[in-house]
């Protein structure tokens, strides 16, 4: 009922254009500082771990590319990322809409005769739904640059070598299934921390609980939806 | 443009928070709904603009009943309806001329030139024309009330109404807003509902007055007839109220 109020028809079009260029900058763009820290420090450690466990002369040192392009595209920047932004973005959400709803700002706009769901969700919903998987791109990337990078300084790697293994790994498929689950990550945060916000009945202890189950219930959203993408996406 | 309430019920599960309710509020006056903490004010209030569904019961605007008013006639009727909320629920992120001009921008066909016109005029109404580039948060709470009623009169409404209007505001200020509210009544014709528990706006302005006790309408009558009023429960109310008053004094 939510979602079927969320994209109903909007009152002024120019108006939740507008509400959507804003909710594009608070969640997505604002988040890429702490994407950026996760994605490296991530390639980082995924490159030392691999190259732990691959001690061995009969492996070519190019597969610790391999292995940290696979697994980064394939599952770490597209879950782990979604995951932090679970609790950045989705306790954000919940706190905002919980905060309208308790301090009457919702009713406000239900009296005037405003979809308040659509208003105050439908930007939210593809606000995040346009920037996450832009932020996924970057996350690849600057996970591979940390790999990439501590592979080269610590000398587990040889640039060229890791670039190489990357490169010989790489399938478009790969890619494309990446940005299915963004794509189904970013609708499950923004749903879920709006559905909790929007109907806090309460105040502001009731709030904190709706931004914390906002963060639980997306985490684990987001863990089921990722075994069932890859069960059917990647084995079927 | 009056509002007329034929046997309204509310519950809540097994409670009955409203009783068979049947009242008019009449055009141009201000319409005062009064009654202890837990009466069933704040319900009625809410059931009136369509914040609350009433279990069963009429609300007739105009002879349009709005509780089975559906989809865009609702909405229709609604823009009619401007608010005051009790801590005022002003947009936080948005500046004193943006709440203000919200209504307008989402409801009406007016440019750009002629929102800001019409912001104006508003804020000047409620003497606030230095406040608007400011923010919810730095503005007093009497200052958010006049921002309040600005913003419910932005598109013109027949109908206003306001909940708990003076509350937590000191004495002068809370005289400030009623005056306010009273002359915006008179001037615009509006159909005033107001829910309070401050007798002194009750006696300086309610126009005609409803008594709630236990979500059943108590009494009602007019401000003259209050005060010749024999009902036993409503004056123990109102002296009640006018002795703290004046113990406070």
């Amino acid at each position: 009922m939510m979602l079927s109020s969320a994209f109903a028809r909007p009152e002024r079009t120019r108006v939740y254009v507008r509400r959507l260029i804003d909710e594009a900058y608070s969640l997505g763009v604002s988040s890429l500082g702490i994407v950026a820290v996760v994605s490296l420090f991530m390639g980082a450690v995924i490159t030392l771990n691999t190259a732990y466990q691959l001690v061995s002369p009969l492996i070519s040192p190019s597969v610790i590319g391999s292995v940290v392009s696979d697994s980064t595209i394939l599952e770490l920047a597209p879950t782990i990322c979604s995951l932090v932004l679970a609790g950045k973005v989705g306790s954000n959400i919940a706190t905002e809409l919980g905060s309208m709803r308790v301090s009457e700002q919702i009713d406000a706009l239900d009296v005037m005769g405003v979809n308040s769901i659509g208003f105050l969700i439908w930007p939210k919903i593809m606000g995040f739904i346009i920037t996450l998987p832009v932020l996924i791109v970057i996350s690849m990337f600057l996970s591979l640059l940390g790999g990439y990078t501590i592979g080269n300084a610590t000398g587990i790697v040889s640039g060229a070598a890791f670039i190489e293994g990357a490169q010989s790994v790489f399938r478009t498929y790969t890619f494309v299934f990446a940005m299915i689950k963004t794509f189904t990550f970013a609708f499950i945060i923004s749903s879920v921390s709006s559905y909790q916000g929007y109907y806090v009945d309460g105040g502001s202890i009731d709030v904190g609980k709706s931004a914390t189950r906002s963060v639980v219930f997306s985490c684990v959203l987001i863990l089921i939806s990722d075994y069932t993408l890859a069960q059917l996406l990647l084995l079927n | 443009m009056s509002i007329k309430i034929k046997n309204l019920f509310k519950s809540f599960g097994e409670k009955e928070v409203l009783k068979d309710i049947n009242v008019e509020f009449e055009v141009g006056k201000s319409n005062m709904i009064i009654g202890g903490s837990g009466s069933g004010k704040t319900v009625l209030m809410k059931c009136i603009v369509g914040l609350m569904e009433p279990t069963s019961g009429k609300i007739m605007y105009d002879d349009m009943d709005f509780v089975s008013m559906k989809g865009k006639d609702k909405r229709n009727l609604r823009v009619n309806l401007g608010m005051l909320f009790q801590y005022s629920a002003l947009f936080d992120s948005m500046s004193v001329a943006d709440n203000v001009a919200f209504p307008l921008r989402m409801f009406s066909t007016k440019s750009p030139k002629e929102i800001k016109k019409r912001v104006d005029f508003c804020l000047d109404r409620v003497n606030l024309p230095d406040a608007a580039l400011l923010l919810p948060d730095e503005i007093s709470g009497g200052m958010k009330k006049r921002v309040g009623i600005a913003r419910a009169i932005a598109l013109n409404p027949k109908y206003l109404f306001c909940d708990e209007p003076n509350s937590g505001l000191d004495p002068i200020t809370a005289a400030v807003i009623d005056e306010l509210i009273k002359e915006i009544t008179e001037e615009f014709k509006t159909t005033t509902v107001i829910n309070t528990h401050d007798m002194k706006s009750v006696m300086d302005f309610g126009d005609n007055i409803i008594f709630l006790k236990d979500g059943v309408v108590q009494w009602k009558g007019t401000n003259d007839e209050l005060r010749v009023s024999d009902d036993e429960v409503l004056n123990g109310f109102v002296n009640a109220s006018q002795f703290l008053d004046k113990d406070h004094k």
